[in-house]
C-alpha cells in the first residue's frame, strides 16, 4: 500500500490511484510511418526493471490527472513526482544496484 | 463445588468476587472474570484440549497468549460460529460455549489416533507420496482428506455479525504495549504526537503481568502500568487500543490492525461492531511484539502437562492457576529457575530442575538450592511419559557436547514439565516490512537488523529480554519517533528497576535420547502440523536443500500459528542434518495476518446492497410499479421487459418487438453513456479519436462512429452530435461510459496537450425516452409544438432542440431499431414527469413500453453490433464487415496503423456473419460452437462461436449471429453446431435480417 504524492492533491493512499505503466512512451508523430516492429514496441514492449522506474499514475478518486512517478521497483521508494511534460529527474541508480547485489 | 482445583487460593489478576459459568465439549466450568478460557480450564484441571492435526494426538496447553498451537477452539454456533480460536486469547464470559475441534466422536476417545498406530504410514510428505496415482483418483482422496484431516469448521451461511473500517493517520504507531511499547508510547505521547498504542491483549502490560520477581521503582509492576495507562488515557493525542492485534505490515508505514470489540462480551451489541479493522498510516513504527518462548524437541514433548516454562509462570502469577502440583522444569538458562521458584511459593512441589547445563550458578540457581529444589545440572530429558496427561519425565545425564547420553534414564514423577528452550524475537511485523534478519550467537535466535520501512524494534522483539533494556530503549525509541515525526520532546527518566540477572543460555535443538530419533516416540517441532524432528532429517535425507522446499514438504511453519514456536527449532534441526549453521539455512517468509482473522472484517460494510453502487435511472420506479424484470447492466438496474399477467418471458419479448415496429414503442435509454466535449479543437480531437471523418460534421447533425484501441481494435461505438462549432454531445455504450472518459482524458492529457478540449460526463445529467415504431412521430408531435418534425425539417441523424411535454429538450432523431425514431434527452429531474407524459398520450397509440431484451432483439434484426457481444478486444471493424465507416483518407486516428499490420487482413480471421437455423423455431444457445466437418464426438475443429441469438417475431424465425473463421467468404454454406445429445444444422447469411432495404427509418 504506497501512499503517493500526487502533485496537485498531496500524499494519498494508492487505492485512490490508477497505474499507467512505463512513463516517456511517446505515441509516433506519423505512426504510419513506422514499421511493424516499431509500432508493436510503442504499443506493447515496456521495461520492467528492478530498481528506479519512471512510470505513469493517475488520481482516479481524486483529481483524474496523470503524472509520473520515479520509484523504486524493488523498495517501492518514490523518488520523484513530476507533472506530465515535466523534466524527468535523474535516476540515482548507485543505491538500487546495492539492494540488488545484496 | 469441587471446581478450579488448581487455583490458588490467592494472587492473580483475576476478579474472585466475579465467578463465571461456561461449557467446554459440553461440560459446565467455573472461572473468574479476568481468566481466559485457557486459564480457566487449567484452573479445573483440564489439561486435554484438542487432538493434533495429523495424529490425532491428545494435546494441551503449550503457550499463554497468541502463539498457541494446541487448544484450538471452535466458538459459538450456527453461522456465528468460528474455528481456529485460540484458547489462551479467549477471554471467559458467562456462558461462553467452546468446543474442541479435530476430535471424532470425542476429545477422550478419538477414532483418528488410530493414525498415530500408524504413523509410519504419514511420513513427511505423505500426502505427495501417497495419493499421488492414479491422477484421476484425487476427487476421492480429497474428499476423505478433507473430512479425517482439518481444523475446526466454517459456517455455512452468512456472516449476521457487523464490522467496521477505520481509516486513520498516526505520527507514532506502537505494537505491543508491554514494557517497552508503554514506555515508547510514554515519551512520544508527551511531545504530542499523535500516538497509537496497540496490544492484542485483554490489557496493557504484557510480560509484566506474568512476573512476581520484578519492581519498577520500588513497587510491583503493575502500579507502573496503572500510573503510565493513566497518564497516556488523559493525552488527547493518544489512542490507546485493547484487544487490538496488529497484524500486517506494508509498503510505506501502512499497517492494519483487527479490534475484538465485543466477542469478550458474550453477545453481540446493536451499537456495536463485532470487529473493526483499523488502517493505519504512520510516520514512524515502533514494533515492541516481545518474545515467544521456544519448546525444547524431546521424546512425546507433545504430552498435555508439558508446557512452556514462560506460561506456566504466566498462569501461575497472572491467573493464579497451578497447571501441575509436582511440576518438573528442563532448562537450559536461569529463567527456568523463575517458574520453579514462583511455582514453589504457590506451594507446588517442584520435581526438580533438570539443567542442560554443566554448572548452572548465580542468584537464582542459590534461591532455588535454599528451598531445597533438587537441581540436575548437564541432564537432559529423554521423552515425556504419559498419554493424555504427563505422568513422569525420563532424565538420564548427558556428554558434554550435549549430543549422547552418560548414564541410564531413570523416571522422575511429575504431572506437568516447563520447558525453557530460550527466546525468540516476535519479528513477524518486522518481517513483514521487509526488514532483514541477523542471527544473534548469545541469544541463539533471529533479531531485527536492518529496517525496511521507517520503524524501531525494542524490546524482547529486538532480543532485548530485561525489563531494564525494554523501559529504556522504549523510551529512546518512543523519543525519536516523535522527533521524526515533527515534536519536540525532552527525553523521560527510565524508571529503576530490580529484576533478576539472567545467565547464559546453552541451546540444544534435539535433547540427546536413549533411542534413535523417531523410534519409540514422537519429537514435536511443530506441533499445530504434527511435525517432528524426524520428519524434517527424513526430508533432508531425501535431498531436500532449501527451507522453503522443507516448509512444504513438510509443512512445518504452514498452520494457523505460522510456526510461531516451531520454525527456529525446525532451521536449526534442519541444519544440523544438511551440516550447516542456521543463519545459512536461511529463513521463511512471515506472511499477513499475524494472526489468523476474520474475513468479515475484511469485507466491513462491503457486501450485499453496500458491495458496490447501484444505478436507478429517474423512470425506475414506474418500471418497478409496473412489475418490469429488471436486469443488472454494470452498475445500472435496467427494465428487462414488461410481462402481462400470464405471459411468458417469450411471449413478452415478442409482442414488445412487434409493438416497436407496428405502432410505437418506448425505451428508457437513460443508461447510454454521455460525455460533453468542449473546446476550440472539439471537432479534431473527435477526428484522432473516432475512425471516420467529423471535421465537417454540420451543427445539429449526429454521425455514428466506432473508437478503437491503437491495436486497431474495437472498444467502443456510439452516436455523436454537434451542438456548437466548438461543443459536442457524445453517447457511448452504458458499459463504455467511465473506461471510454478515462481513455480519451488520457490522451488529452499525455499525448494530445495542445488540443484544447475538455470532457465531463453528463450521463447522470440526462433522462432519456427513446420512442420508435410507424406512430412514433404523431405521438411526439402531440407533445411538441416548437419542432418541427418533418422529414424535411428534421431529418434522420439529426437533433434539434425544444420543449416536450413543457420540458426543455434535445430531441435526437437517431435509431438502434432501424425504425424511425426520436431519442428525447431531458434534464433528469423531468425524466420520470417525461415518460409518464408518453405514456399517457401514447395510450391511444397503443403504446409499448420495452426492456433491454426487446431492445436487443429488434438491433439484431437489423445486424447491429453490440460492443462487448459481438466484440471481446480482439475484434477489428473489418472482422464485423464495417470498412465503411473506417476512413481510407485520414492520415491517422487511434487503430489506423494497427490496423495496417498484415495479419488483419487475413481472410481466415473470424468474422461477423448471420446465422440461419434450418429449423426456423431453433434458437441457438448464445456462445455454442460452430463446426464445419462433423464428427461423432470432440475433438473437432471449431470455427467459431455463436455471439447474438433470438427468436425474431419480425423475421418469423429464429435469427443469430457468429464470429467464425474466414465467415464473409462462407456465406451460403452449411455448418453444424453440436450440443448436448444432438446437432442443429444452420445456413451462413448476412447480418440484415429484417427490412433489407432500410425504408422505415423515416416512416
Amino acid at each position: 500500500m504506497l501512499l503517493i504524492p500526487c502533485p496537485w492533491c498531496g500524499p494519498r493512499d494508492d487505492a485512490e490511484f490508477s497505474y499507467g505503466n512505463e512513463a516517456h512512451i511517446v505515441r509516433p508523430a506519423d505512426p504510419s510511418a513506422t514499421s511493424d516492429e516499431q509500432w508493436a514496441d510503442y504499443l506493447y514492449l515496456r521495461n520492467n526493471p528492478k530498481g528506479p522506474f519512471r512510470e505513469r499514475w493517475m488520481h482516479a478518486a481524486g483529481c483524474r490527472r496523470w503524472f509520473n512517478v520515479l520509484r523504486d521497483t524493488n523498495s517501492h521508494e518514490i523518488l520523484a513526482v513530476y507533472k506530465v511534460g515535466g523534466t524527468p529527474p535523474a535516476e540515482p541508480t548507485a543505491p538500487a544496484k546495492k539492494e540488488s547485489q545484496g | 463445588m469441587s471446581d478450579q482445583t488448581n487455583r490458588t487460593p490467592s494472587g492473580g489478576r483475576i476478579d474472585r468476587s466475579r465467578p463465571l459459568t461456561f461449557r467446554f465439549d459440553g461440560n459446565s466450568f467455573h472461572g473468574f472474570a479476568g481468566d481466559t478460557l485457557a486459564s480457566a480450564l487449567l484452573a479445573n484441571d483440564i489439561h486435554l484440549v484438542g487432538r493434533s492435526f495429523k495424529y490425532h494426538r491428545p494435546r494441551g496447553l503449550l503457550g499463554l497468549g497468541s502463539e498457541e498451537p494446541n487448544a484450538l477452539i471452535q466458538l459459538a454456533r450456527g453461522n456465528r460460529t468460528e474455528p481456529n480460536l485460540r484458547a489462551t486469547q479467549i477471554e471467559l464470559f458467562d456462558g461462553l460455549d467452546a468446543a474442541s475441534q479435530n476430535r471424532w466422536p470425542s476429545l477422550a476417545w478419538d477414532i483418528g489416533a488410530v493414525n498415530s498406530a500408524l504413523h509410519r504410514l504419514f511420513p513427511a510428505g505423505f500426502y505427495y507420496k501417497t495419493f499421488m496415482w492414479p491422477a484421476s483418483f484425487w476427487r476421492t482422496y480429497e474428499e476423505v482428506i478433507r473430512h479425517a484431516a482439518g481444523l475446526g469448521k466454517a459456517p455455512e451461511g452468512p456472516d449476521p455479525d457487523r464490522y467496521e473500517k477505520i481509516h486513520i493517520h498516526a505520527d507514532v504507531l506502537i505494537a505491543g504495549g508491554g514494557p517497552a511499547g508503554l514506555a515508547a508510547a510514554l515519551a512520544a505521547g508527551r511531545s504530542g504526537a499523535r500516538v497509537i498504542l496497540a496490544d492484542e491483549q485483554a490489557e496493557f502490560g504484557g510480560s509484566l503481568l506474568g512476573e512476581d520477581d520484578v519492581l519498577i521503582g520500588g513497587a510491583a509492576p503493575a502500579e507502573w502500568v496503572a500510573a503510565t495507562i493513566a497518564e497516556l488515557q488523559s493525552m488527547p493525542e493518544v489512542t490507546l487500543l485493547l484487544r487490538t492485534t496488529v497484524n500486517g505490515y506494508y509498503d510505506h508505514n501502512y499497517l492494519t490492525a483487527v479490534e475484538r470489540v465485543t466477542d469478550h462480551l458474550g453477545a453481540a451489541i446493536p451499537t456495536l461492531p463485532r470487529q473493526r479493522l483499523w488502517k493505519i498510516r504512520a510516520k514512524r513504527v515502533v514494533l515492541a511484539t516481545g518474545a515467544i518462548e521456544r519448546p525444547l524437541v524431546f521424546r512425546d514433548n507433545d504430552r498435555p502437562g508439558v508446557m512452556l516454562s514462560s506460561a506456566m509462570r504466566g498462569y501461575a502469577v497472572r491467573y493464579g492457576v497451578l497447571a501441575g502440583r509436582r511440576p518438573l522444569i528442563v532448562t537450559g538458562n536461569d529463567d527456568g529457575y523463575r517458574t520453579a521458584l514462583a511455582l514453589a511459593a504457590r506451594h507446588a512441589t517442584v520435581a526438580g530442575i533438570v539443567d542442560l547445563r554443566a554448572d548452572p550458578s548465580g542468584a537464582l540457581v542459590d534461591a532455588a538450592r535454599a528451598k531445597g529444589i533438587d537441581i540436575l545440572a548437564q541432564h537432559s530429558v529423554v521423552g515425556a511419559l504419559g498419554g493424555k496427561r504427563v505422568e513422569a519425565a525420563q532424565v538420564a545425564p548427558m556428554t558434554a557436547d550435549g549430543k549422547g547420553l552418560a548414564g541410564a534414564a531413570r523416571p522422575i514423577d511429575c504431572d506437568a514439565i516447563a520447558m525453557v528452550g530460550g527466546f525468540n524475537p516476535t519479528v513477524h511485523l518486522f518481517s513483514q516490512s521487509r526488514g532483514k534478519l541477523a542471527w544473534n550467537e548469545t541469544l541463539h535466535a533471529f533479531v531485527p537488523n536492518i529496517s525496511h520501512e521507517a520503524e524501531t524494534s525494542v524490546g524482547g522483539c529486538n532480543g532485548e529480554l530485561t525489563v531494564e533494556r525494554a523501559l529504556k530503549d522504549g523510551i529512546k525509541a518512543g523519543l525519536e519517533a516523535a522527533r521524526a515525526s515533527g515534536h519536540t520532546a525532552r527525553q523521560p527518566a527510565a524508571p529503576k528497576v530490580e529484576e533478576p540477572t539472567l545467565g547464559t543460555h546453552r541451546a540444544l535443538w534435539t535433547l540427546p535420547s536413549d533411542k534413535p530419533i523417531g523410534h519409540k516416540g514422537k519429537h514435536f517441532v511443530d506441533f499445530q502440523n504434527d511435525v517432528t524432528a524426524a520428519d524434517l532429517m527424513l526430508a533432508a535425507r531425501e535431498g531436500y536443500r532449501s527451507v522453503e522446499h522443507v516448509k512444504r514438504y513438510t509443512t512445518t511453519g504452514m498452520g494457523t500459528d505460522q510456526g510461531k514456536t516451531s520454525n527456529v527449532n525446525a532451521l536449526a534441526i534442519l541444519g544440523d542434518a544438511l551440516g550447516k549453521d542456521i543463519p545459512a539455512v536461511g529463513t521463511t517468509t512471515f506472511r499477513p495476518p499475524y494472526t489468523p482473522s476474520t474475513i468479515g472484517v475484511y469485507a466491513g460494510r462491503d457486501h450485499g446492497a453496500l458491495f458496490d453502487p447501484v444505478r436507478t435511472t429517474p423512470m425506475d420506479p414506474w418500471h418497478r410499479a409496473r412489475v418490469a424484470k429488471v436486469e443488472h447492466v454494470g452498475q445500472w438496474m435496467r427494465a428487462w421487459y414488461y410481462p402481462k399477467p400470464g405471459e411468458s418471458f417469450r411471449q413478452a419479448v415478442d409482442r414488445e418487438v412487434l409493438a416497436a415496429r407496428q405502432g410505437v414503442g418506448i425505451l428508457d435509454a437513460t443508461t447510454l453513456g454521455k460525455i460533453d466535449v468542449r473546446g476550440k479543437d472539439a471537432a479534431e480531437f473527435l477526428n484522432r479519436v473516432y475512425t471516420n471523418a467529423w471535421l465537417k460534421l454540420g451543427i445539429g447533425r449526429c454521425r455514428y462512429g466506432l473508437m478503437l484501441k491503437d491495436d486497431g481494435m474495437v472498444m467502443d461505438d456510439g452516436v455523436t452530435t454537434r451542438l456548437a462549432d466548438d461543443h459536442f454531445h457524445m453517447t457511448t455504450t452504458t458499459g463504455g461510459a467511465a473506461p471510454v472518459l478515462g481513455w480519451l482524458e488520457e490522451f488529452l492529457q499525455t499525448e494530445w496537450p495542445e488540443l484544447e478540449v475538455h470532457l465531463t460526463s453528463v450521463t447522470e445529467q440526462w433522462a432519456v425516452a427513446s420512442i420508435c415504431g410507424p406512430k412514433c412521430r404523431d405521438l411526439l408531435a402531440e407533445l411538441c409544438r416548437d419542432i418541427d418534425l418533418t422529414n424535411d425539417a428534421f431529418p434522420f441523424m439529426a437533433m434539434r432542440e425544444g420543449t416536450v411535454a413543457g420540458i426543455p429538450a434535445r430531441v435526437f432523431r437517431i435509431s438502434f431499431t432501424g425504425e424511425m425514431s426520436f431519442e428525447i434527452n431531458v434534464p433528469s429531474r423531468y425524466g420520470l414527469a417525461l415518460w409518464e407524459a408518453l405514456m399517457a398520450a401514447g395510450e391511444r397509440h397503443g403504446i409499448t413500453p420495452y426492456g433491454t431484451e426487446a431492445m436487443h432483439v429488434l438491433r439484431a434484426e437489423k445486424g447491429f453490433i453490440i460492443v462487448g457481444q459481438e466484440t471481446d478486444g480482439s475484434v477489428t471493424p473489418i472482422d464485423l464487415g464495417m470498412d465503411w465507416i473506417v476512413s481510407k483518407t485520414k492520415a491517422d486516428f487511434i487503430g489506423k496503423r494497427g490496423l495496417a499490420r498484415p495479419d488483419l487482413r487475413d481472410p481466415n480471421r473470424k468474422q461477423l456473419v448471420g446465422l440461419l437455423t434450418e429449423d426456423p423455431n431453433e434458437v441457438l444457445p448464445e456462445g455454442a460452437h460452430l463446426v464445419e466437418t462433423l464428427k461423432a464426438a470432440p475433438p473437432m475443429a471449431m470455427l467459431g462461436h455463436v455471439t447474438s441469438s433470438y427468436y425474431s417475431p419480425n423475421a418469423g424465425r429464429s435469427i443469430a449471429m457468429a464470429l467464425i473463421k474466414g465467415g464473409h467468404g462462407r456465406k451460403g454454406q452449411a455448418l453444424h453446431v453440436p450440443l448436448a445429445g444432438r446437432t442443429v444444422k444452420v445456413t451462413v447469411t448476412d447480418t440484415l435480417f429484417f427490412d433489407p432495404e432500410g425504408s422505415r427509418r423515416d416512416g
